[in-house]
C-alpha cells in the first residue's frame, strides 16, 4: 500500500485534534497544557516536512527548524513563568491566576 | 511494504502516546510519553526524508525541552490529583471540539487532495540525494537565503535565555556573598584606624 501526503496530513490532523483537546481536558495544569501545545506544535512541523517532502521543496524543512526555535523559547519562558508562579503563591492551579483582574 | 509497516508504526506510537500525554493521572508519564511521542515523529521525519530536522527534532525536544519539563514537575511540590478533578466536567466540551476540529482539518485535507495534483516549480527544491546530503542542502539554503531569519531565530533563543534567567533570578536578603569589587578597592585607610593612646588613660 502506498504511503502518500494524505497519510501524514491525518497524523498530523490527529495530533493536532489531541493537543487542543488536550488543552480542553486540563484546564487546571498549566504542565499538561504547555506540553499540549508541545504537540501541536508538532503536529505543524510533521506538516512542513510532509509537504516539503511531497511538494519537492527545501523551505518547509528550514521553516520547521524555526518552529522548532521558537517551541524552544516559548518552553523555557513558559516554565520560568510557572516556577515564580509557584514560589510567589503555592499553587499552580489555572483557576488561581486572576492576579491581574484587579 | 517496509515503509508501509515502519510509517504505521511510527504513526501509531505517536497518537498513542499523544494520547497518553493528555490522559495520564502522573505528569512524569506524561513527560515520559511526550518523549516517546517525539522519538517516533522523528522516525516519521526520517520516513519523509528529512533526517537533519529528524536528529535536530530528538536533540532539542528529547534534550532540551523534554528534561525541562521534567525538571520543572519534579521540582514544585503539587498535589496533581487536585488539579485533575474537572476531567470528567469538561470531558464532553472538550471532546465535542477536539471532534470538530479533527473532521475540519481532515475535510480540509481531503478537499485539497481532490483539487488535483500539484504542480509546482519549487523555487528551493530538494537536491538528489547523490549530489547533496539533506545537512549539506538545509546549511546551503539556511546560511545564504535564509541568513537573516537565522539570525532573527538566534536572537529570539537569547531573549528567552535572558528572560528565563531574569524571571527566575532572585536576590535573596542576608546572604554572605564575595564582593569582588569592594574587596579590590579595599584600601589602607578603611581596614585600620591608627590610635595614639595616651600613657595611663586606656581606650575609654
Amino acid at each position: 500500500m502506498e504511503i502518500g501526503l494524505a497519510h501524514y496530513l491525518t497524523v498530523a490532523a490527529i495530533l493536532f485534534s489531541i493537543g487542543i483537546f488536550g488543552i480542553f481536558m486540563n484546564r487546571k495544569n498549566v504542565i499538561v497544557i504547555l506540553m499540549s501545545v508541545e504537540l501541536i506544535l508538532l503536529s505543524v512541523n510533521i506538516n512542513f516536512v510532509a509537504f516539503s517532502s511531497y511538494l519537492n521543496d527545501m523551505g518547509g524543512q528550514i521553516f520547521t527548524m524555526f518552529i522548532l526555535t521558537v517551541a524552544a523559547g516559548e518552553a523555557a519562558i513558559g516554565l520560568a513563568i510557572l516556577v515564580i508562579y509557584y514560589r510567589n503563591r503555592g499553587s499552580i492551579a489555572v483557576e488561581d491566576i486572576h492576579l491581574m483582574k484587579g | 511494504m517496509i515503509y508501509a509497516i515502519c510509517f504505521y508504526l511510527f504513526a501509531t506510537i505517536t497518537v498513542f502516546s499523544a494520547i497518553m500525554v493528555i490522559s495520564s493521572r502522573n505528569p512524569v508519564h506524561s513527560v515520559l510519553y511526550l518523549i516517546l511521542a517525539f522519538f517516533n515523529s522523528a522516525g516519521l521525519f526520517v520516513l519523509l526524508g528529512a533526517e537533519f530536522i529528524a536528529m535536530i527534532l530528538v536533540i532539542v525536544y528529547v534534550g532540551a525541552v523534554a528534561v525541562l519539563f521534567m525538571f520543572v514537575v519534579m521540582m514544585l511540590d503539587i498535589d496533581y490529583s487536585e488539579l485533575r478533578k474537572g476531567f470528567q466536567k469538561y470531558l464532553p466540551i472538550g471532546g465535542l471540539i477536539g471532534l470538530i476540529l479533527l473532521a475540519e482539518l481532515l475535510l480540509v485535507g481531503f478537499g485539497w487532495g481532490l483539487s488535483g495534483p500539484v504542480t509546482t516549480d519549487p523555487a528551493t527544491a530538494i537536491p538528489a540525494l547523490n549530489e547533496m546530503s539533506n545537512t549539506e542542502a538545509i546549511g546551503s539554503l539556511l546560511y545564504t537565503k535564509y541568513a537573516f531569519l537565522f539570525q532573527m531565530a538566534g536572537l529570539i533563543l537569547l531573549v528567552a535565555m535572558i528572560g528565563a534567567i531574569v524571571l527566575t533570578h532572585r536576590a535573596r536578603p542576608g546572604v554572605k556573598k564575595q564582593n569582588i569589587n569592594d574587596q579590590v578597592m579595599r584600601r589602607r585607610g578603611d581596614a585600620y584606624d591608627i590610635v595614639k593612646v595616651k600613657p595611663g588613660q586606656g581606650l575609654g
